[in-house]
């Protein structure tokens, strides 16, 4: 039962505390009455008794405090005295607090931001079932020269794999790219949405379990089953407005009906490294797919996403899906069919994109962190400067030295939290803006700020404290009390110490920047290359329209070419379009097609050796409407349209990769999948097919007859060609009401919208490099200020010698710039290492890029001389007499 | 005059538990008992006293109440708990075993 009385002890002294010093107040006064008392029965008279009691009863204070101090929880106290104090200190200088909190808040805000973006985006599990043993695979290729490992899969390939591998692994295949056009319908308007195909168990190898109705069975995913289609929370919400009677209803894609069968949970998100998070609607691939693409080897338009079974690992899948692969491709001897395969977890599938960008962000982050500790650590350095006589004073009387630095990490302690709490604020707005600027991120759903980041932000704040506490509390807390109290302003040993722990803080915080500096600097000029690279048509005032039209409704080729030429008429009738034309895909909008060409006059060439070619249908118009020049030849006429559509226009890379030196005018050209002849009429200009990447060998042929049903629309205008979206989308619902178009945008836009990550990557690293200049300015200037002011008497000393004001400004400033020059050296010595870490991020730029290093080298040292001048010119001003006088 | 201080440590807070032990007792009144005991030799010192006094309420050995003292004053009241009742037990025993082999040595010489 002890151990209950003591508890009830401390808790009565720890929450009781004011009345226990009450009671023992009444204890002692009771105590010194009854004294005096028998000081009066011994015959004395009150008075005397009185002043008997009190000697007898020996210094109050000094029993009440020892008596105090037998009581629990005294440490506490101690350390609640010790931060209230620290705290009221801390109120007193307000602008040194306000600025400490400032630049604590800036790097624990940009530190918690990221790590919350890193733990939610590449660590944290994929929301399905046991994610860790979902894997995603794809074909590989020895004779593949792209930038891509990984290539998707064609369906012939996949069956194999699946009953081969069912032992160890089960195989789904999802193919993201499809799209759907909405039938209008109860007064909405028709939409093109995005849609994947995926095989029947796609859903229960997941894990997924659908939040309405059921998902697909192996009746539906067959050929001759009944449309079936599930649906994405987002879509059933948007465009249903979450109608709880949806399951069973009917839904009109491309003018077919099709069964909704249920709808998928909200937390369902599908991505991966082929997009998939636009994804509205599900549908049964082999019910879907025309029957060609699920028996073919040559069309890979699948990714594969598996779940190992117990005791398989990735690596061992991956072999024997190699080797199956490499027999298939032995069997079907093609040079569209992959001879390899390769795959990775599923999660990595999804965000192996982000990874070195955002892991170069935590890095940037970590050292506007670092930056900030030290920056706080100086400052700290200085007030303990200030106060030097105040703790010499301190420690004379008895105080000791553990307190002393209890104190000094109490304060910064103080000053982290402050700055922790800011940051958290800082952290959680900068998310939000994220979660706008960037919904086109895979699992940017995902981010949000939870207990784990609470944690990480008080771990941060506790490194910061210790950090920056420790630095500033072991500069002050010297053993030689005596030198300090006696220190006067003439004899700085103490200070100078100070001044150069503080210069090396500043030398390092320097370095950091310029690492920073540098990586920012070599970022945006990437940036740059890419937003100039040339598409190969002038690309202001173009905008592009997409449409597919459903083969429900335009059966035959006819109807298709006349819908389309109908329809072109017309744009080009719109009053401020300047040219109009149509194209399948348009330069800088994507891959969106390629074949292997042979050449009819050639001998044959091995399967391997034929060059692959982006293909392109165009109308006769659209080269002078894009204004891509023509090299050589004719474009094709108006009459080359359905059968008589036989004819070609080579870019000058295809021309070259089909040709070589000769002239490829009047030759003939077959796809190798393909029957059909084609004659070489034109050659043209290079276009990209995607910014950023290198220009692929293109052919175009006429958009009227080779079995074109989607297209896009390529408008030209003088100015303002924004403004001729909504007439254009009107003509096309005047022509069919049911037809939506998509992706409405300029060709700015399209390369906007490629260069996006280019683009947030090398803002974001700006703006950390530019918050530690400024913070380094800050240091620095603070350091040289704080120099000055401790050789006033120096100076005047000088300046009364004659020492002339330019020498006196030229000495302070080598004083100021030394820390900023070593640490320019040094952090260009480690930029140069670091930076090969990003080089994956960089666009024709190389990592020792000159004109970055000099730019960075002329800011760097700009901004130091900018911070350096003010404090050099205030010394050089300096009156001698009053410097002289000045104790 | 021996005082506490120069007492073997920790025998004042025997003192305090043996005087404890027939009835509560208020400060004033401990210090007056184990003064009159002890035949005026031991004069327990205020400054020595509380402090203990609230050390060993801290440890569970005595606790306390407020209660009316017989000038009908309230004053604050120890009375020894069952743990220090033990407690007791083992400082005396100890105390016991100490003062005997000093005893053996003193007398020796």
């Amino acid at each position: 039962m002890r151990w209950l009385s003591q508890l009830r002890m401390k808790t009565q002294v720890l929450f009781g505390r004011r009345r226990e010093i009450a009671r023992l107040e009444n204890e002692l006064a009771f105590h010194l009455e009854r004294q005096i008392a028998e000081n009066i029965a011994a015959g004395m008279n009150a008075a005397d008794a009185r002043t008997a009691a009190l000697r007898t009863f020996g210094n109050p204070a000094l029993l009440r405090e020892q008596t105090h101090a037998t009581w629990s929880w005294n440490g506490l106290e101690s350390l609640l005295h010790d931060v209230r104090y620290s705290a009221r200190s801390l109120c007193r200088a307000p602008e040194f607090l306000g600025l400490a909190v400032g630049v604590m808040a800036l790097g624990i805000g940009a530190n918690v931001a990221l790590f919350t973006v890193v733990r939610s985006v590449l660590l944290k599990p994929l929301p399905y079932t046991d994610s860790e043993q979902l894997v995603t695979l794809y074909e590989a290729d020895s004779h593949h020269k792209g930038a891509h490992r990984h290539l998707p899969v064609d369906f012939g390939s996949f069956d194999i794999w699946q009953s081969t591998a069912r032992a160890h692994a089960d195989l789904t295949a999802v193919s993201p790219f499809q799209d759907y056009n909405v039938s209008a319908e109860g007064g909405r308007l028709p939409e093109k949405i995005k849609a994947a195909w995926s095989t029947w168990d796609f859903f229960p190898v997941l894990g997924v379990t659908p939040a309405m109705g059921r998902s697909f069975t192996a009746q539906d995913d067959r050929p001759d089953a009944a449309a079936t289609v599930m649906l994405t929370h987002g879509f059933w919400m948007r465009r249903y407005n979450g109608d709880p009677a949806i399951v069973g209803k009917t839904i009109w894609l491309d003018a077919k009906p099709y069964a909704v069968i249920g709808v998928l949970p909200a937390s369902f998100m599908f991505s991966s490294a082929f997009g998939g998070n636009t994804v509205q609607v599900w549908a049964p691939v082999r019910h879907e797919a025309p029957p060609w693409l699920i028996s073919t080897f040559e069309d890979h338009e699948f990714l594969v996403v598996g779940r190992l079974r117990h005791g398989t690992t990735l690596p061992m899948l991956v072999g024997q899906l190699d080797a199956l692969q490499k027999q298939i491709q032995k069997s079907h001897a093609k040079p569209t069919v992959h001879d390899g395969a390769a795959g990775h977890s599923t999660l990595d599938d999804a965000v192996e994109t982000y990874k070195t960008p955002l892991y170069a962000l935590l890095a940037a982050t970590g050292c506007v962190l670092l930056i900030a500790c030290m920056n706080v650590a100086g400052l700290l350095v200085a007030r303990a400067a200030a106060r030097s006589k105040d703790q010499a004073i301190r420690a004379a009387l008895g105080g000791g030295r553990l307190r002393l630095i209890r104190e000094r990490l109490i304060e910064s302690l103080l000053l982290s939290a402050g700055g922790g709490a800011l940051g958290l604020l800082l952290a959680w707005c900068a998310l939000q803006w994220l979660l706008h600027a960037r919904s086109d991120m895979n699992r940017v759903d995902a981010i949000q700020i939870d207990g784990v980041v609470g944690a990480f932000t008080a771990c941060i704040i506790a490194v910061c404290a210790l950090f920056s506490g420790l630095i500033a509390a072991l500069s002050s807390t010297g053993k030689d009390v005596l030198s300090a109290l006696q220190e006067s302003s003439r004899a700085h040993s103490g200070g100078k110490a100070r001044a150069q722990l503080r210069r090396l803080l500043l030398a390092l915080q320097v370095g950091l920047t310029v690492v920073l500096l540098v990586g920012a600097g070599l970022l945006l000029k990437s940036y740059q290359r890419l937003r100039s690279s040339d598409l190969g048509v002038p690309v202001d005032n173009v905008l592009t329209m997409q449409l597919s039209l459903p083969d429900a409704r335009y059966k035959q080729p006819a109807q298709q070419a006349a819908f389309f030429e109908h329809l072109i008429e017309r744009v080009r009738g719109l009053p401020g379009v300047e040219r109009a034309a149509l194209v399948s895909t348009a330069p800088g909008e994507g891959w969106n097609g390629d074949q292997t060409m042979s050449v009819i006059e050639h001998p044959p060439l091995p399967m391997t050796e034929m060059p692959d070619i982006a293909v392109r249908g165009a109308d006769p118009g659209y080269f002078a409407a894009i204004e891509l020049p023509l090299l050589r030849g004719r474009i094709f006429t108006s009459d080359e349209r359905l059968d008589r559509a036989h004819v070609v226009v080579l870019s000058r890379l295809a021309a070259r990769a089909l040709f070589k030196d000769e002239d490829p005018l009047g030759k003939h050209i077959k796809a190798s999948t393909g029957t059909t002849t084609y004659e070489v009429v034109g050659v043209v200009g290079d276009t990209l097919w995607n910014v950023g990447e290198p220009p692929m060998p293109t052919l175009y042929w006429p958009i009227y007859g080779n079995n074109y049903s989607f297209a896009t629309i390529v408008v030209r205008s003088t100015h303002d060609v924004e403004s001729l979206a909504l007439p254009m989308q009107r003509v096309v619902s005047a022509l069919d009401p049911d037809l939506p178009v998509s992706d409405v945008m300029t060709l700015q836009e399209a390369i906007g919208k490629s260069t996006i990550d280019s683009a947030f990557d090398s803002m974001l690293v700006l703006a950390f490099a530019v918050i530690a200049l400024l913070l380094a300015a800050t240091g620095l200037y603070g350091v040289l200020a704080y120099l000055v002011a401790q050789r006033t008497n120096e100076i005047g000393i000088r300046i009364a010698l004659g020492a002339r004001r330019e020498n006196v400004l030229r000495l302070m400033l080598a004083d100021g710039l030394r820390p900023a020059l070593f640490g320019l050296v040094t952090g260009l010595a480690a930029s140069a290492v670091v930076v090969r870490q990003i080089q994956a991020m960089l666009y024709e730029t190389a990592p020792l890029d000159p004109t970055v290093y000099a730019a960075v080298t002329a800011t760097l040292l700009l901004v130091a001389a900018l911070a350096c001048l003010l404090p050099a010119w205030r010394a050089s001003r300096l009156d001698p007499m009053q410097a002289l006088r000045s104790e | 005059m021996g005082k506490p201080n120069d007492l073997v440590q920790g025998t004042l807070d025997l003192l305090i538990l043996k005087t404890l032990l027939p009835a509560a007792m208020h400060g004033w009144a401990i210090a007056k008992r184990i003064q009159q005991i002890s035949g005026e030799v031991l004069q327990v010192q205020q400054g020595s006293l509380y402090p203990a006094l609230h050390r060993l309420e801290q440890q569970g050995w005595i606790k306390a109440k407020w209660q009316e003292s017989e000038t009908g004053r309230q004053a604050k009241f120890y009375a020894l708990t069952a743990a220090g009742r033990k407690q007791l037990e083992n400082e005396t025993a100890n105390w016991n075993r100490l003062s005997t082999a000093i005893n053996l040595i003193v007398g020796e010489i």
